[in-house]
């Protein structure tokens, strides 16, 4: 067997997922081959592209050139420690997903399983190449590659209108996305025609230069991403696709544009200036709250979601922003304390974000409900679900020992030292920021108690729910790995911030390894002991032996008798399922505190009403406030083109004779 | 890491004086307000009478609790527990401290109030999804304000360790920083409405209107609820010593040997008698709030905070 080199391996990855999306072309409507036997191949894939990304970390950059491509312009591919991180954030979660898929998709929904079979693996090969390329060329081809399987996989069932309506706000701004992408390449290569990475790297460019190619980079990443103003399409699509596509796209893709953005910031485009860092820390912070408030108003189970991952962009952004203002004052230790930071965030939303969306998953299997009013106390009829995705609740709402504290953490121990920076109201205005993060941080743990409170506990709001039945091997299979994915991050941040060090050293030049080193795994202390330390193992170990000990005390010296009878509740009797909060009533509070945020339509009930009710509707103000002045701009604009259009030929014909008479005119020689 | 035999035994020890002295504080507290009322007062032990009483019942499930809801105050407990264990009270040196800083504390906090949340969300009555609802709201309110009381002094003392905070606050000369004054008044306020105190809630009220705490532990019973009655005085307890820790830390012994310890638990027990009656002051003399003015209070709150953050950096940074 020949020498292979971890890129090599991983080739063979992206080509195996491809060749197995064909395969399923083959038995287009064999539901039962293609689920069982190539979703499983497909995970078996990803976790091997995870291992091999995981092992590559520390090494040195690798690199291959594939023979596809146009003549004389191949495909340049590279495989760093920047790109490994993502790669294993790809494998590890795919593979979760892929065997989850396998118990998911069945027949009748929309598209036959062969060909969402290969859109979905043609998904998973074109974001491995996202994350490799290294070339403008190669990486747009895979970018609109990704866009356009995942662009198929949301509209999987299009007999329905409003999915169609989402695919198309998906693709639409995917597009003006790739756009600002597309341009931020050309000016980064400042006219070279040298489309590599490495010659955009060599270029030197004037500081208006590099801050174009900078903001083109942060609005065309952003809108993959989700940030503010161009979020619009996640709501809207992460509903419409099936869970296990939501889950990918909002665990991963999201995580290829973070890539996106980091490698054109840190790497690309040279020297940051302090005000980029404000940029990104500015629009973060906006998306992070906007995110967030508006998942706590959502009475569908997967907008909410697909809400909390806009908050979560929002603070990988704050962890961005805050990265690149201490890497352009040359203060790269504690640039690296945010990156790793950000890389923390986006393995640990990865882990969680996608487990939490393929238990809505199940909830929707088995009981065809979406809208959280009609949900509620599935812990009795799905435990392994509830209990799973509880691990995620509260991995989401940033609670320790699971791992989306570790990187609250880190991020707001970044905060604290930003009054060294030297800079006259830097200083003193990014440590408020902080603030901002832990109200968001704070909100977050709300929606996930909505969430979970109104889906899994209660009384069920439906009688059809009682026939709801538990997630079948596969689905618990891949659920239980990404539970266990989100309890090993949070439970052992020293051990694999170690390993993801490598990344940030190769950013910055600096990373947190020899100070976590100084102190056993168990610890994280990424400055000093006596400064903050973090030790979740010991957290966790003390917190089990409390209950343990509450429980043996409880149960030896007094007599442990249990009686059931009905809930008591102030001795008020009636207690049907439609006593307790709707989702609208839950959320209340926020809107009432948040008004001014919401554009909201209310209908009160009055005394003289025969049939009163109350309804609620939130909306989001960007879409009237920008989206749809732009869509009426554009109709206004194509109306005026429309009058020019009299659908006779001679008319056009003249249009075409009178341009050629003023290119004449104006191109003479 | 080498933990010291005295090292672990002042440890359990504080573990044991936390369990021992928070039903007390919360009797004291009863006390106080008693007299302050002009009520013949309760006494001092009754929230043991009280924690015998429950501890011997029954426990009455509701039919459709499920295993979160049995599960759930354990949780609780065991967050209190560590949360009583990882603040200095008598000693710096706990074996304990560096497996929580100030930041992961307001995590513990948080966990048991999702858990407690969610516990009353269970059984699907009208008053429990009420009471969870409303614990979040003040929650997500409080919480804020507490991390940035936190940074304010975190800042100060370049640490958010707290034994560190604890040893460089008390033993350094006795300057005035007015940035601790600000984060005194908002934890304060914060204290106030995370231990269901008024004017924020009401500890003796079951009065469906204003119950917040109370709506959300009206299902349990028994020894499930006498361990939630236990880890809420706790909880009274450990922010009482965080209180103290931050901004009176005066007389926390630094070494770890026993004598320091006794030494250090008279002026402990002198601290939290003091700590208790104003608490019993300050709820005889205000009254208890609408819920939808409880933002506006802990709005104050977080500004005062974040006030006192800023201060920091204009002025004591800036001399």
């Amino acid at each position: 067997m020949p020498n292979l080199l971890a890129i090599d391996y991983l080739l063979i990855a992206a080509s195996a997922w491809a060749v197995i999306g064909l395969i399923g072309l083959v038995a287009p409507r064999n539901t039962r081959f293609i689920a069982k036997i190539l979703f499983p191949i497909g995970a078996a894939v990803g976790l091997l592209a995870g291992s091999v990304a995981l092992l590559a970390l520390g090494g040195t950059p690798q690199t291959a050139v594939l023979v596809i491509g146009l003549p004389d312009l191949p495909f340049h591919l590279r495989l760093d420690n920047l790109s490994a991180i993502f790669i294993l954030l790809l494998g590890m979660v795919a593979a979760g997903i892929s065997v989850y898929a396998a118990g998911y998709f069945r027949e009748g929904e929309g598209t036959a399983p062969g060909l969402l079979c290969l859109e979905y693996h043609v998904f998973l090969a074109s974001m491995l190449l996202v994350l490799l390329a290294d070339d403008a060329y190669a990486f747009m081809v895979a970018w609109e590659t990704m866009a356009l399987s995942s662009f198929f996989l949301v509209t999987t069932n299009h007999q329905q209108e409003s999915i169609r309506r989402a695919g198309f706000l998906y693709l639409l701004i995917a597009h003006v996305g790739a756009i600002a992408i597309l341009l931020s390449f050309g000016v980064m290569t400042s006219g070279s025609g040298d489309y590599s990475f490495a010659g955009m790297r060599a270029q030197q460019l004037s500081p208006f230069w590099a801050s174009v190619a900078y903001l083109l980079a942060l609005a065309g990443f952003g809108a993959k991403a989700g940030l503010l103003p161009l979020h619009v399409w996640l709501p809207e699509a992460h509903p419409a696709a099936p869970s296990p596509v939501s889950a990918l796209m909002s665990g991963v893709m999201l995580k290829t544009a973070i890539y996106g953005l980091l490698r054109v910031s840190f790497d690309l485009v040279g020297t940051p200036l302090w005000w980029w860092g404000v940029v990104a820390l500015a629009v973060g912070l906006a998306t992070a709250l906007f995110g967030v408030l508006y998942a706590t108003v959502q009475s569908d189970m997967k907008r909410l979601l697909a809400y909390s991952s806009i908050e979560n962009i929002g603070l990988l952004g704050v962890g961005i922003g805050l990265a690149l203002i201490f890497h352009s004052y040359r203060m790269e230790g504690l640039a690296a304390l945010a990156l790793t930071a950000v890389f923390y965030h986006s393995l640990a939303h990865a882990g969680f974000k996608s487990l939490l969306f393929l238990c809505t998953g199940s909830v929707l299997h088995a009981t065809k409900e979406r809208s959280l009013g009609k949900l509620g106390g599935l812990i009795h009829r799905m435990p392994w679900v509830a209990w799973l995705a509880l691990v995620g609740v509260l991995a989401s709402a940033g609670l320790p020992p699971l791992s989306g504290f570790v990187s609250e953490w880190l991020l707001l121990q970044g905060f604290l030292f930003s009054p060294g920076l030297p800079h006259a109201w830097l200083n003193m205005v990014v440590p408020v920021a902080a603030a901002v993060v832990a109200l968001v941080a704070a909100v977050a743990g709300f929606a996930m108690v909505k969430f979970y409170g109104i889906i899994f506990l209660g009384q069920m709001r439906e009688t059809s729910l009682k026939h709801a039945h538990d997630a079948g091997p596969w689905e618990k299979a891949g659920l239980v790995w990404l539970a266990l994915i989100t309890v090993l991050l949070g439970v052992l941040p020293a051990t694999v911030i170690l390993r993801i060090d490598a990344a940030t050293r190769q950013l910055l030049g600096a990373g947190l390894a020899e100070r976590l080193q100084e102190h056993g795994w168990w610890m994280l202390a990424p400055i000093s002991p006596e400064r903050a330390s973090y030790e979740p193992i010991i957290f966790l170990v003390t917190i089990v032996l409390s209950v343990w000990l509450g429980r043996w005390l409880v149960h030896h010296l007094y007599h442990g008798r249990t009686r059931r009878s009905p809930a008591w509740d102030c001795g008020y009797h009636f207690q049907g399922p439609r006593a307790q909060d709707t989702a609208e009533g839950f959320s209340q509070p926020i809107r009432r505190i948040f008004e001014p945020m919401f554009r909201m339509a209310r209908h009160f009930p009055t005394a003289r009403d025969k049939q009163p009710y109350y309804s609620v509707q939130v909306e989001d103000h960007f879409w009237h406030w920008l989206y749809l002045p732009i869509a009426r701009l554009a109709n206004w604009l194509s109306t005026l083109i429309t009058s020019l259009q009299g659908g006779r030929i001679a008319i056009y014909l003249m249009y075409s004779f009178i341009t050629l008479i003023l290119l004449i005119l104006v191109a003479r020689p | 890491m080498m933990i010291s035999l005295s090292g672990l035994l002042g440890q359990i020890f504080s573990i044991a004086l936390a369990l021992v002295l928070a039903p007390l504080l919360t009797g004291w507290v009863g006390m106080c307000r008693a007299w302050l009322q002009s009520r013949s007062a309760p006494p001092l032990l009754q929230p043991y009478y009280m924690l015998r009483k429950l501890f011997n019942k029954d426990v009455v499930l509701a039919h459709g609790a499920s295993s979160l809801f049995r599960v759930a105050p354990f949780v609780v407990f065991g967050c209190m527990v560590l949360a009583c264990a990882i603040i200095p009270s008598l000693s710096t040196n706990l074996p304990l401290a560096p497996a929580a800083d100030a930041l992961a504390l307001v995590g513990v906090f948080g966990l048991a109030r999702v858990f407690i949340a969610l516990a009353a969300m269970d059984i699907g009555t009208s008053f429990g999804t009420l009471g969870g609802r409303r614990e979040m709201l003040i929650g997500f309110l409080a919480e804020p304000a507490l991390l940035m009381v936190i940074f304010t002094v975190a800042m100060i003392v370049q640490s958010t360790s707290i034994t560190t905070i604890v040893e460089t606050l008390g033993h350094r000369e006795l300057a005035i920083h007015p940035s601790l004054a600000f984060a005194g008044i908002a934890f304060t306020f914060v204290s106030l409405a995370e231990n269901a105190r008024v004017p924020v809630d009401n500890p003796a009220t079951h009065l469906e209107l204003t119950m917040i705490h109370e709506a959300m532990i009206l299902e349990y019973s028994g020894r499930h609820l006498a361990l939630i009655e236990w880890a809420a005085a706790l909880k009274l307890y450990a922010y009482s010593c965080l209180g103290l820790a931050l901004f009176f830390p005066w007389g926390i012994a630094g070494g770890d040997s026993f004598l320091a310890l006794l030494a250090a638990l008279p002026l402990l027990l002198l601290k939290l008698v003091i700590g208790g009656s104003v608490l019993a002051l300050i709820e005889t003399v205000s009254a208890k709030m609408r819920i939808f003015r409880a933002p506006e209070f802990l709005g104050t709150a977080f500004l005062l905070a974040v006030l006192g953050l800023l201060v920091r950096l204009l002025l004591e940074l800036k001399a």
